[in-house]
């Protein structure tokens, strides 16, 4: 047990949860006020790149799987098209949230729920993909030449 | 001829929202799609569905009126509202078919030039490209303009840089063109910053009404104005401004040098008609003072420096890539006469070079597909052993000079004729000079493809060896099309001309 | 022409930084340093629009809810975004910075990231093809090396 990182890895193990937390508390405040899905992905970002920087990327890979990120990049992108789909399909201009409800105000704060969840998961998905795309790079010079 | 029974109401309804968010979504698809074959069908029909909707909405534009679509249902000014009129629709028709010709040629193309595993990353980039400069040209909001052309030229640099499996100079052009493109976005948006401390909005129907009230407004707008000329010059590839291009074209992949060359600099110059003039007033002092000095010289230098530089280049891509930078001069030196039918001219040009050098591109891109290299020198003898690709080069070098019964010859007469009611002799006598060193660097290639003999490799020369049909469709049709507006067929010639007088219209008549 | 600097410090901060961008983007030649520039230049326009956006004296523009009734403060949203000229003159008593610019910004900046990530990418292949990233070695290993494909033709 001579791990020279064991306070970073504790420290980091206790924050990381608190960071994901605080990314949905951004998230969901988003609709009304300061906050939303730009913010929260790059926070939710933020607590997947700090695990693989303490623990490793090969441990992040395990947690946070690279065929994730593929996927939900795009994911967040048809979630939100999907909503104006969706109110093309109610009837409505592209995006217009008010035919969502029977209530248009109601309807406005479904469609930026929606949207905003489409902007969280493509966000921290392009923020993490960028992050394993230069990560995992094999360095050409070795780690003790530098 | 009326096609508006053959679209349905929705089209017109919906048809401008629909133009971007069916590429965007599409592209998202395809990213994450497992079979990569389906790759190439998704972006087929997608670019097949555009085209049938911008071909409705050019319908409509033509026949009926102009179409306003708010998205969200939010009015302007406070929402953002997509436009399409006479000036933009001719354009996204043009982008959409070149898109389409340029997926119907990238079939074949793939397979030796894009790795089996980066394919379906390529087709998801290409059209989120193409939604990108759709809603450039398509969308009423300043800053949305500046959202659509970062999300077009980012995917742009990344398509540019997979020619590296091919030749791995594409890199250092992608970069060189990501530098030069992202500094040109940023003065653009700096530009629209100063126009938005001047008017407080962001509608462009708005900000003309603003500023047309303040008489042209304040220093701030005239250093808006001067911002967001030098950052879509940049774009455009004006004279002093065209660096990156050569490069970019030359090293590309060849297919997204053939939707480059013919949709990415014609957007851009759309857009710098659509502030000039619309958004701004010629009649403001200051933007006359601009169009006449500033556009019409780097218009009437690049024309003549850049068919210079084109004589001397080795490569027929970088001969194309510099005569592209010429015919940019051609086009806004007809916006710079800013008279109606000088500004007729430069738009019907901006369509013509489009359709030509797409045709072009086409059939070098051919070469290169059977041959592996497009030096001047490689291409003697061609004409014996790709004929038809050597034919359909020859319509687009023809009509790039401005043979009688081309496209060419048509915008360029109408060109001389709109500077010959300035007065501008000189113009004249530049747009004349700029042809015949058209003719050098075209019929230099031509002159070795008819008369040269085919290279004798290991003592055998070449057997005719033909592009395949994926191929020869495009190329065809752009050069079938570029005869039948000179020799004005079907009726196509008076559609092109009538399409650019519209569109002059918007620009000098009311704000439409 | 002091107290006007002053007084408009962060338009002086803005074209500082403007500037030095440029001059860093054209003047160096190592890939990764030009993209440094590139960062620091549109960095300065984020500063010029928030600049921009504020109104001197103004409040956070957050629509209060002043009702505990919830309902309420989503007609009042609802409201403020599409009737914004008569919200800001029934409740004129309250002065509120101009939010728009900081969306554009907020735009600004992914779109700034989704440039940079692209540039550092395109560094990392130029690095791994050229073994360098400075811009007149790989012009020169260019030179060299299509010289040579076209000799062996």
């Amino acid at each position: 047990m001579h791990d020279p990182h064991v306070i970073l890895k504790v420290i980091s193990k206790f924050l990381v949860p608190f960071i994901a937390l605080f990314a949905f508390y951004v998230q969901f405040h988003g609709d009304f006020g300061p906050g939303g899905g730009f913010q929260a992905g790059v926070i939710l970002a933020a607590a997947v790149i700090l695990y693989a920087l303490i623990f490793g990327l090969d441990a992040a890979k395990k947690a946070f799987p690279p065929s994730w990120v593929r996927v939900g990049m795009s994911l967040g992108v048809l979630l939100y098209g999907g909503t104006g789909v969706l109110t093309w399909i109610l009837g409505g201009d592209f995006l217009s949230y008010g035919v969502l409800a029977h209530d248009p105000a109601h309807g406005q704060h479904y469609g930026i729920i929606a949207v905003e969840l489409g902007i969280l998961c493509s966000v921290t998905n392009v923020m993490i993909a960028i992050f394993y795309a230069f990560g995992s790079r094999q360095p050409e010079v070795d780690e003790d030449n530098w | 001829m009326s096609f508006m029974p053959l679209f349905p109401q929705w089209i017109f309804e919906q048809g401008p929202a629909f133009l971007i968010v069916l590429p965007l979504l599409m592209g998202a698809i395809i990213a994450i799609l497992p079979n990569r074959s389906m790759a190439w069908w998704f972006t087929f029909f997608v670019t097949l569905i555009c085209t049938y909707t911008a071909f409705g909405l050019f319908q409509h534009i033509y026949f009926d009126s102009f179409l306003l679509y708010t998205m969200g249902g939010w009015a302007p000014p406070h929402g953002i509202s997509l436009i399409v009129d006479g000036l933009s629709a001719p354009i996204l028709l043009l982008i959409s078919v070149m898109a389409m010709l340029t997926v119907i040629y990238a079939l074949p193309a793939s397979i030796s030039e894009i790795e089996p595993k980066k394919r379906g990353p390529f087709y998801a980039a290409f059209l989120i490209c193409f939604a990108g400069l759709m809603g450039m040209v398509i969308t009423g909001d300043a800053f949305n303009v500046f959202v659509f052309l970062e999300v077009s030229s980012i995917s742009t640099y990344a398509l540019v840089a997979m020619g590296a499996a091919r030749d791995r100079r594409s890199l250092a052009a992608a970069y060189n063109y990501l530098i030069m493109g992202s500094i040109g976005a940023t003065f653009f948006v700096i530009g629209l910053g100063f126009l938005f401390m001047e008017t407080g909005t962001l509608n462009m129907a708005e900000m003309s009404a603003i500023l047309s009230d303040l008489d042209g407004g304040t220093r701030v707008s005239k250093v808006g104005y001067g911002f967001i000329v030098v950052g879509l010059g940049l774009k455009i590839a004006m004279f002093p401004l065209h660096t990156w291009l050569p490069r970019a074209y030359a090293y590309a992949p060849t297919k997204i040098t053939i939707f480059l060359a013919s949709t990415a600099t014609k957007a851009a110059i759309y857009l710098l008609l659509r502030f000039t003039f619309t958004v701004f007033d010629p009649s403001f002092d200051y933007i006359s003072i601009m169009l006449k000095y500033l556009i019409v010289g780097a218009a009437v230098v690049g024309m003549v420096f850049a068919s210079f530089q084109a004589i001397f280049q080795s490569d027929v891509r970088r001969v194309l890539a510099y005569s592209s930078v010429a015919q940019v001069g051609y086009i806004l030196l007809g916006i710079g006469i800013a008279t109606s039918s000088g500004l007729a001219a430069g738009y019907l040009h901006l369509l013509n070079h489009a359709i030509i050098k797409g045709c072009l591109f086409i059939s070098v891109g051919a070469f290169w597909y059977r041959f592996g290299i497009t030096r001047v020198d490689d291409f003697s003898g061609l004409f014996k052993t790709m004929p038809l690709t050597m034919g359909a080069f020859t319509l687009g070098g023809l009509s790039l000079i401005g043979v009688p019964f081309t496209a060419g010859f048509v915008s360029k007469v109408k060109l001389i004729l709109a500077a010959a009611e300035q007065e501008m002799w000189w113009a004249v006598l530049v747009i004349v000079f700029s042809s015949v060193l058209a003719i050098v660097y075209i019929g230099r290639i031509i002159m070795a493809a008819y008369f040269g003999s085919p290279p004798k490799i290991n003592g055998s020369t070449f057997t005719k060896n033909e592009a395949p049909f994926m191929m020869l469709f495009p190329m065809w049709a752009l050069g079938l099309m570029s005869i039948a507006i000179g020799l004005n067929a079907f009726g196509i010639g008076d559609t092109f001309v009538s399409a650019s007088e519209i569109a002059a219209s918007v620009l000098l008549g009311g704000r439409g | 022409m002091l107290s006007l600097l002053l007084d408009q410090y962060n338009y002086a901060v803005v074209i500082i930084l403007m500037m030095t961008g440029l001059y860093v983007v054209f003047a160096s030649r190592n890939l990764i340093k030009k993209l440094v520039g590139l960062s620091i230049f549109q960095t300065s326009v984020f500063l010029l629009y928030i600049t921009i956006g504020k109104v001197s004296g103004g409040q956070p523009p957050i629509v209060e809810s002043h009702g505990s009734d919830h309902a309420n403060s989503e007609t009042l949203l609802f409201a403020s975004i599409g009737e914004v000229d008569s919200v800001a003159q029934s409740s004129s008593e309250v002065l509120y910075s101009n939010p728009l610019p900081h969306v554009l910004i907020l735009t600004a900046i992914v779109v700034g990231v989704a440039t940079l990530a692209i540039g550092l990418s395109l560094v990392v292949r130029v690095r791994e093809v050229y073994g360098t990233i400075e811009e007149d070695k790989i012009e020169e290993y260019d030179r060299i090396y299509y010289k040579e494909i076209l000799e062996r033709q």
